[in-house]
């Protein structure tokens, strides 16, 4: 019980911080400070996204497949240069500057490139989402598998353990918590990516539908937009958590162990 | 038959020798310990000894059988215990087991009868981190027993303890030593406890690391009671540090 009152207590600040915003954004809209064309009220954005609901779900379909193939490749892909990386040093000291580089290289310059190349299908959309994705990823594993006690791995090849078994029973489940905490970045970066990639043609999805309605001048529909991208990523964060806390069962015993004394 | 000997393990680094014609010998269900400053590459000794470093030169035997270089024939336990915090306590000491190739639910079979024994009966299913230090250490240890053939190498396992906790830990060892019929080598930089334990104590000085000298502690292990008390340890104490001091 003192538990949760505690957290509702550490979360409160967020909440007024929020809640303040919005006040002085209605505020600036109801005094007229800026014309409404411009800045649409928050009871207008409101309105939108009730009104326009059902072409947002329709394009959020879109991105959200584009996000999740994306994103599923990215992991598959961090996944296997990672664990190459790890097994050989030659490699590591060979890509590593290469994968530094590409994560300079600004999303927006390539997405057009990959829209010439690829057309305006899902494809470029995809690519640009496994970009943005994988470096994340690769990186949390990377660190992941360089965080173990080297007395581990010594004690293992002592009980006979081969590198596979070292593999499974110790690196990789090390390398979990890394794994997590750069899939939840990533996770986030996916639906940006995917939307971004979308500005630049299409035919369908958040990114597309968002330059129809800046086009026609309908701000309100515009923010209901960005509102649904910042939903869908924190979604798709709080899902990650949840996937983190089932497959990491061991992690909540430390806390339960300080509560319940000794 | 010795439970483990080895004979003349040199063992060099980039040029340097760390280790020079070691020689020792366990008996089974000896306690020896190995006695030595640090950098007096007993460390060295230990990874020879498990399998995972092929010395130079020499042999390791265990119950007569040569298992140079061949790792998955003796375990050991260090100050850390080392156990896997996203595997429960059943599964960590029972890896061994399955890294042999035993199934996961064999493994947990032969492990569980052994958790009484250790103390550490009701925990098989908790991950260790609910696990006290002490717990701990006893599960690193039946790890250790499961991994080993009756001989279990240890590497200051108790020097992060308290005094009082030590003097527990100890009584314990020698009774489940007995028990279980394991045969031990002890390593440590403590005078004390080496005398305290051990049938006897190999002496090893540095640069290149050697056996300077074996000493007999006559006292029965079950008499070790208050041992460090009696005058015969002292006198004991005395002969090791001349050793030590005679380089």
């Amino acid at each position: 019980m003192k538990e949760r009152s505690e957290s509702i207590t550490a979360k409160l600040p967020a909440v007024i911080a929020l809640a303040l915003i919005l006040f002085l954004w209605w505020l600036i809209c109801a005094t007229g400070m800026v014309p409404s064309y411009m800045l649409p009220s928050p009871a207008d954005v409101v309105r939108a996204f009730i009104v326009d609901f059902p072409n947002l779900m329709y394009h959020a379909k879109t991105s959200l497949q584009e996000a999740a193939y994306g994103l599923l490749i990215g992991i598959g892909l961090a996944f296997v240069i990672a664990t190459v990386m790890d097994r050989f040093r030659w490699l590591d000291q060979a890509l590593s500057p290469i994968l530094v580089i590409t994560q300079t290289i600004p999303t927006i310059a390539i997405a057009p490139l990959l829209v010439l190349w690829m057309g305006f299908g899902m494809a470029p959309k995809i690519t640009l989402v496994v970009i943005t994705t994988f470096f994340p990823i690769a990186v949390g594993l990377l660190e992941g598998y360089r965080s173990v006690d080297a007395d581990e791995i010594s004690l293992m090849r002592a009980m006979g353990a081969g590198r596979y078994q070292i593999f499974r029973y110790v690196k990789f489940p090390s390398a979990l918590p890394h794994f997590f905490s750069g899939l939840k970045i990533s996770a986030s970066y996916a639906v940006v990516g995917a939307v971004i990639s979308e500005w630049l043609g299409g035919f369908e999805g958040l990114g597309v539908y968002m330059t129809r309605v800046k086009k026609a001048y309908a701000f309100d529909r515009m923010f209901a937009v960005i509102i649904l991208i910042v939903i869908i990523s924190l979604l798709l964060m709080a899902l990650v958590d949840l996937i983190r806390t089932v497959s990491m069962p061991w992690t909540g015993v430390k806390a339960a162990k300080n509560n319940g004394g000794k | 038959m010795e439970a483990l000997s080895t004979q003349h393990i040199t063992r060099s680094f980039s040029g340097r020798v760390i280790i020079q014609d070691i020689s020792i010998r366990l008996k089974e269900q000896e306690l020896v310990s190995l006695l030595g400053v640090s950098g007096s590459g007993k460390t060295t000794l230990f990874n020879v000894i498990s399998g995972i470093l092929p010395p130079d030169s020499g042999k390791v035997f265990l119950h007569g059988e040569d298992v140079t270089g061949r790792p998955g024939q003796i375990s050991y336990m260090l100050q850390k215990d080392l156990l896997l915090e996203h595997m429960k306590v059943i599964d960590n000491v029972s890896l061994p087991l399955r890294l042999k190739g035993v199934s996961k639910k064999e493994a947990r079979l032969q492990a569980d009868p052994l958790f009484e024994e250790f103390g550490l009966e009701g925990t098989q299913q908790l991950y260790p981190a609910a696990l006290s230090g002490g717990m701990r250490q006893r599960a690193a240890l039946l790890r250790t027993y499961l991994g080993s053939r009756g001989v279990a190498l240890l590497d200051e396992p108790f020097s992060a303890l308290d005094t009082i906790t030590k003097g527990q830990i100890h009584t314990w060892y020698l009774d489940i030593m007995e028990k279980i019929h394991l045969s031990t080598i002890f390593i440590t930089h403590d005078i004390d406890e080496a005398i305290l334990l051990s049938d006897r104590v190999y002496i090893m000085t540095g640069s290149p690391g050697q056996i300077k000298d074996e000493i007999v502690i006559d006292r029965p292990r079950n008499e070790r009671q208050g041992f460090n008390l009696t005058p015969e340890f002292l006198s004991c104490k005395k002969n090791v540090l001349q050793v030590l001091g005679n380089r």
